[in-house]
């Protein structure tokens, strides 16, 4: 973790749907190698910061700088993942009829060169290519061991392990910076304790720089660098896991208090 | 290959292995622990595989008595278990791993990754010319080559001493009698501390050249059998069991059409396929209506199970039900029984095509002589019997007398040749009633596990009036029976306790009871008082060996209030018993067990039946 080098800034962000503000003026930075957390009760604007990151919203006001680069204002989401950027979704957004293995090739699919007729008729360069693909892709399977599940379709997964598949095909894209929402959602113990070994594993083996959001306020203070806390579109605190656990403005809005 | 394990050899030598050192190997099946093997044997050292299942302490107890100066394992887990051991092993110097996952951080001085060890090898082969050829040549027929340790049914396992000759000549004979080819395919999924492995994946290959693949772990066996499609295979009966079982179940869950299709073709085969499988004539209608079937059921069926190119599938180590013998012979996958034990070097007895049946163990391999003792025990002689017990002349004094074996097993030949093995002589022994019935025990169990939704199950019986008997379900099959039967359950204990359960399992019980019946000597053997376990024996928790094979002097003693609960006349008991989970820590199970008695049938009611 180097603090010198932020790999992601966001400089004041508005935005706004209509009359109903999601963010006001909020600015983080994310450095790289680290894991972010970002906390804060339901409706803070947490997935809208994570998508105005990813590029799916346009902020009203505010810009984002990421790898050192400012960015345009109309960036599509697509040029976003080419850049380095991979996310996974709150409520799994795979391909249910698709096997595992087809689920996580999707993932490469910026890093094709082969064009669509190509890639129909299936021969030469396309055959190629799937092959190199297909061996990162393997390499992806063996880190979160799903090895047994490779030819299953997604759709007839347990919900844990679907998540799962949703973090490999993200992995797959090779990225610099990836985006994590809510990944411990509807998971047991055992369950929360894999995917965490896994995000730290990212962490460790890949240097990838994770930014999370999470409720499991357990997983939070064990696993991440930093935190970040938004209530209401508003950024109120940010800081080390403990600094954050005994803000005052935090135990507030979010945390609460223990009753004896 | 060749320049692979050169390589490593060259680098165990490197660190020090000098001839006649032991090289510990544990890890699933993996050529690379495959080459650890031939690299140690290369330089005159003796490889000694541990099941990768065991937990530390067992591993501790080997380690320590082989005495052992190498370990070359697969993995992190592996390399955490020797870890937590290595203080209590002091002749344990070098540690030596293949797949690096998770062991970044580790920084031992005598921990190094296999990768490393055979550049290490390279550099020392290139400053000793002609140093492995002429280590591997030192090597002669008599030596020392594996010593495998037995997990015991009784006591601390024994570690079996087999020599090269033992290990080749055997697997020779094998192969040259079943006529195995170079371009047989197999998949080497057994634990490589077992003598079965050594010679299917080692002996043989090195007889034959036939390919050995290993699956990709544990998990991906079954997809990857599908995947290869092996011609030769060998599976103890209790996955034979399971395999039908599963089939079964997803028969059941099919649609309508397929479910009639399914059991009228299974029906042609079991009248048609066994005959045609043993060379037997066939009608043109029988082979019309058989070749229809193959196309529609057996093939795609076989297909899926990853058995449509089966020319040799074997099976030993206990009786399998005749009905899953029948079922898969009337396929066309040619299973055939064979006996063997680690201090033969496995075969010595293998069914030759064409007399196969469900209850022999066949006729013996060439070269090896077998005879029965007076008091019903088996004995033989052969190239593959073992050397003896590694620091044990006791045990290898009773076991081995005059090169005669004396296998523990009681057993006869029957009319045409063929050996027939009751139990182990040991476990035989008499009930205390009036008629002093004959009690074998696996034979008991064996009918016992006949049952689909029986798992395992323990019967009790000498010095006691009647034989009584601890039965654990199959959570598979009983589960799947359960939901048919709309009953909800949340656990294996609590699926365990149900009536309804206890009314099928009696079932089972009554349908071997009968058959029991109608066997002179073994009428008085029938189970009239029975259990359901509440958890399922587990060779963890000390009552199985690594091999599955039921401890019963440990059982005895661990549920020796269960036994005698057996005997009176309460129709349930609270128990309370100890479990070691995987990660060590122990726990308590609670549980109160119903008893349930059953009506012997009358010998004489079945007459004229």
């Amino acid at each position: 973790m180097d603090p010198q080098e932020p790999i992601l800034q966001a400089e004041d962000i508005d935005l706004a749907f209509g009359a109903v503000q999601a963010l006001t003026g909020v600015s983080i930075e994310v450095y790289r190698g680290e894991i972010l957390a970002i906390i804060g009760p339901n409706g803070a604007g947490k997935t809208s910061l994570l998508n105005v990151i990813n590029g799916v919203y346009r902020p009203q006001s505010g810009r984002v700088v990421f790898l050192g680069q400012e960015r345009r204002r109309n960036i599509r989401p697509y040029e976003v993942a080419r850049q380095g950027i991979a996310r996974t979704f709150q409520n799994v957004a795979l391909f249910k009829g698709m096997t595992t293995l087809d689920n996580i090739m999707t993932g490469r699919n910026l890093h094709i060169r082969s064009g669509f007729i190509s890639q129909a008729i299936y021969w030469g360069r396309a055959l190629r290519e799937e092959e190199a693909q297909r061996t990162r892709v393997e390499r992806v399977i063996d880190f979160l061991e799903i090895e047994p599940i490779r030819k299953t379709p997604v759709g007839q997964l347990p919900y844990g392990l679907q998540k799962r598949v949703e973090l490999g095909r993200a992995l797959a894209a090779e990225p610099q910076l990836l985006l994590l929402d809510e990944p411990m959602a509807g998971m047991n113990v055992e369950e929360k304790e894999d995917m965490s070994r896994f995000i730290l594993d990212i962490q460790d083996e890949f240097g990838i720089t994770c930014v999370l959001i999470e409720h499991d306020m357990g997983v939070v203070m064990d696993i991440s660098d930093r935190v970040v806390v938004l209530d209401y579109g508003l950024k109120i605190a940010e800081g080390t896991p403990d600094r954050v656990r005994t803000n005052q403005d935090v135990i507030d809005a979010y945390l609460g208090v223990a009753h004896d | 290959m060749l320049d692979e394990i050169r390589a490593f050899a060259c680098g165990l030598a490197a660190h020090g292995l000098q001839r006649g050192d032991k090289v510990a190997i544990v890890g699933d099946n993996r050529p690379q622990l495959y080459w650890a093997m031939m690299a140690t044997q290369c330089l005159g050292g003796v490889p000694i595989p541990l099941y990768q299942d065991a937990v530390a302490d067992e591993m501790q107890f080997v380690l320590d008595h082989a005495e052992a100066r190498f370990a070359v394992v697969e993995d992190q887990e592996q390399v955490d278990k020797l870890l937590s051991v290595w203080e209590r092993c002091p002749i344990l110097e070098t540690l030596i791993y293949h797949q690096p996952r998770g062991l970044r951080h580790y920084d031992e001085p005598f921990l190094y990754a296999f990768g490393a060890v055979q550049q290490k090898g390279r550099t020392f082969a290139a400053e000793h010319a002609g140093f492995f050829e002429a280590q591997a040549a030192m090597g002669t027929g008599r030596d020392l080559s594996i010593i495998l340790y037995t997990s015991g049914t009784t006591g601390r396992p024994k570690g079996v001493m087999l020599s090269y000759d033992n290990i080749i000549i055997t697997s020779c004979n094998a192969a040259a009698r079943e006529g195995l080819q170079d371009d047989e395919e197999i998949v080497s999924y057994l634990p490589m501390a077992w003598v079965g492995d050594h010679i299917l994946s080692y002996g043989q290959f090195y007889c034959t050249g036939f390919t050995v693949n290993c699956p990709e772990s544990g998990a991906t066996v079954l997809q990857d059998l599908h995947e290869i499609g092996p011609t030769y295979f060998f599976a103890p009966p209790r996955i034979w069991e399971n395999i039908l079982t599963t089939v079964m179940i997803r028969i059941e869950d099919s649609a309508w059409i397929k479910r009639k299709m399914f059991h009228y073709f299974m029906d042609v085969a079991r009248r048609v396929g066994t005959r045609k499988l043993a060379g037997e004539p066939i009608t043109w209608a029988e082979r019309l209506l058989y070749g229809l079937g193959h196309v529609l059921i057996y093939g795609p069926l076989k297909d899926n199970l990853g058995l449509s190119r089966i020319r040799m599938a074997y099976t030993a180590g206990e009786a399998i039900g005749p009905e899953i013998f029948t079922f898969y012979r009337s396929l066309g996958i040619n299973i055939k029984q064979l006996y063997g034990m680690t201090e033969s070097s496995v075969f010595v007895c293998v069914q030759p095509d064409g007399q196969v049946r469900p209850d022999t163990v066949g006729t013996p391999v060439p070269e090896v002589e077998l005879k029965i003792s007076d008091s019903g025990e088996v004995m033989y002689r052969s190239p593959g019997v073992f050397i003896g017990y590694f620091k044990n002349p006791e045990a290898t004094a009773e076991t081995l007398k005059d090169g005669w074996v004396h296998s523990g097993d009681a057993g006869y030949l029957d009319d045409n040749g063929h050996l027939k093995i009751i139990d182990r002589a040991r476990d035989v022994s008499r009930l205390a009633d009036a008629e002093q019935t004959l009690f074998a025990p696996r034979y008991l169990e064996n009918k016992l596990k006949f049952s689909p939704f029986i798992k395992e199950a323990v019967v009790h019986g000498p010095e006691r009036p009647y034989v009584g008997a601890f039965v654990n379900i199959d959570l598979e099959a009983v589960g799947n029976w359960a939901e048919r039967q709309g009953l909800a359950y949340t656990s294996y204990t609590d699926l365990a306790a149900r009536p309804e359960v206890y009314d099928l399992i009696q079932n089972e019980i009554e349908r071997v009871n009968s058959s029991l019946a109608a066997e002179p000597q073994m009428a008085g053997a029938q189970i009239q008082r029975f259990l359901i376990l509440h958890k399922e024996l587990d060779p963890d928790d000390g009552e199985l060996t690594r091999t599955r094979k039921v401890r019963r002097g440990f059982i005895a003693q661990k549920y020796g209030n269960l036994v005698e609960a057996l005997y009176q006349a309460d129709d349930h008991i609270a128990i309370e018993a100890q479990v070691l989970f995987e990660d060590g820590r122990s726990g308590v199970i609670k549980a109160d067990l119903q008893i349930r008695d059953i009506t012997p049938v009358a010998a004489e009611a079945l007459v004229g039946a």
